[in-house]
């Protein structure tokens, strides 16, 4: 599966990893509901490593569009919110 | 896999958006085309702005730098002249002026680090828009409208993605160096007004009027010398116990060479 990590582009996960990323994933979604901010942060982080551990980044040229995308290492806690509910929030 | 899933559905329903807005989906490609010039200009316009964002801020910093550098002389010149209360007032100063320039310095890489950021993401998507230009002509060229519509929105889809992110980076971008204008130029009016100026040095700066008032007394005394040499004065010296035989000695021999001078001339 392709995996992009906001600003830093996308990567190629092997599928194997889904049940792994998905756990990771689902602590991230808690911290995000309860407004956890640290919580947030290192779920976020722990997420966003193990992607960039597992995935091969894909050719800058590649045109294929991310199976998952992933919000940018340094986003706070109201920006993924905002993403999360907010359609307008993304531009285009 | 909910964040992650959630974000991308929002990417896939603008793309989709996209591809909807047109009855022939090999207009899709040209408008989108067309968008895709469009986020390249933005992005490669907010890596300048970044840029002289990032310039605005080394000038203020050396600028900074110059004040703490004529405030450190100032306090070798005030301890020099035996007056460690004026060397201490520069020195305070000065330190009062690091604050300053660690925001600063901060706010610098700061910017540095989105110039590369940004600079990075302009030069991938010129990648992918010129990989997409390519795409776009073959599948014109052997369009036949069954196959067409998965690879026009495979190609479409992919790059909008790619457009989002990097339209978010250069939002993200031109909010902050907006910011950083605003400080930036405030800290210029506040350098113009005065306000710091007086903190500094220049134009009106006491630490210098003292240590110049202490150097023009000085001077005022060596011209008193030296005109009480001309005159010739030797009672005066005697009463005022100033001077050396050699110097009034040479003095005096300079003052009587003058008429001889103006008498030749």
């Amino acid at each position: 599966m392709i995996v992009r990590i906001l600003s830093e582009g996308q990567l190629q996960v092997d599928d194997s990893a889904a049940a792994e990323l998905n756990s990771l994933d689902a602590e991230l979604e808690k911290a995000v509901n309860s407004g956890d901010g640290p919580a947030f942060r290192s779920a976020l982080l722990a997420l966003l490593n193990r992607v960039r551990e597992l995935g091969t980044p894909l050719a800058a040229d590649s045109l294929e569009p991310s199976d998952s995308i992933l919000p940018r290492a340094d986003a706070d806690l109201d920006e993924v919110r905002s993403m999360l509910t907010d359609e307008g929030y993304i531009p285009g | 896999m909910s964040v992650m899933k959630r974000v991308s559905l929002i990417f896939k329903s603008k793309a989709n958006k996209a591809l909807d807005r047109m009855e022939d989906p090999r207009e899709t490609l040209d408008y989108s085309y067309q968008r895709q010039l469009e986020m390249l200009t933005q992005v490669r316009r907010g890596v300048a702005d970044v840029a002289t964002s990032r310039k605005r801020v080394e000038l203020q910093m050396n600028n900074l730098r110059q004040q703490q550098n004529k405030l450190e002389g100032q306090a070798k010149q005030a301890l020099g002249a035996g007056r460690e209360d004026l060397a201490r007032e520069a020195l305070g100063r000065k330190g009062a002026l690091q604050s300053q320039l660690t925001d600063l310095e901060s706010q610098y890489h700061s910017l540095q680090a989105d110039e590369e950021k940004l600079t990075v993401a302009s030069q991938r998507l010129q990648s992918k828009v010129e990989a997409f230009r390519m795409q776009k002509e073959t599948i014109k060229a052997t369009y036949t409208a069954a196959e067409a519509q998965s690879r026009i929105g495979e190609a479409v889809s992919g790059i909008s993605e790619e457009m989002g992110d990097v339209g978010m980076a250069v939002q993200r971008a031109q909010d902050k160096t907006a910011q950083m204008q605003a400080r930036a130029g405030a800290i210029d009016e506040l350098m113009a007004s005065g306000a710091l100026e007086d903190m500094t040095g220049t134009p009106r700066d006491d630490i210098q009027a003292e240590l110049d008032s202490m150097r023009g007394g000085q001077n005022i005394e060596v011209e008193l010398q030296r005109l009480k040499g001309e005159l010739g004065a030797g009672s005066t010296q005697a009463i005022e116990g100033g001077g050396t035989p050699a110097a009034d000695g040479a003095t005096q021999a300079a003052a009587a060479e003058q008429p001889q001078a103006g008498e030749g001339a």
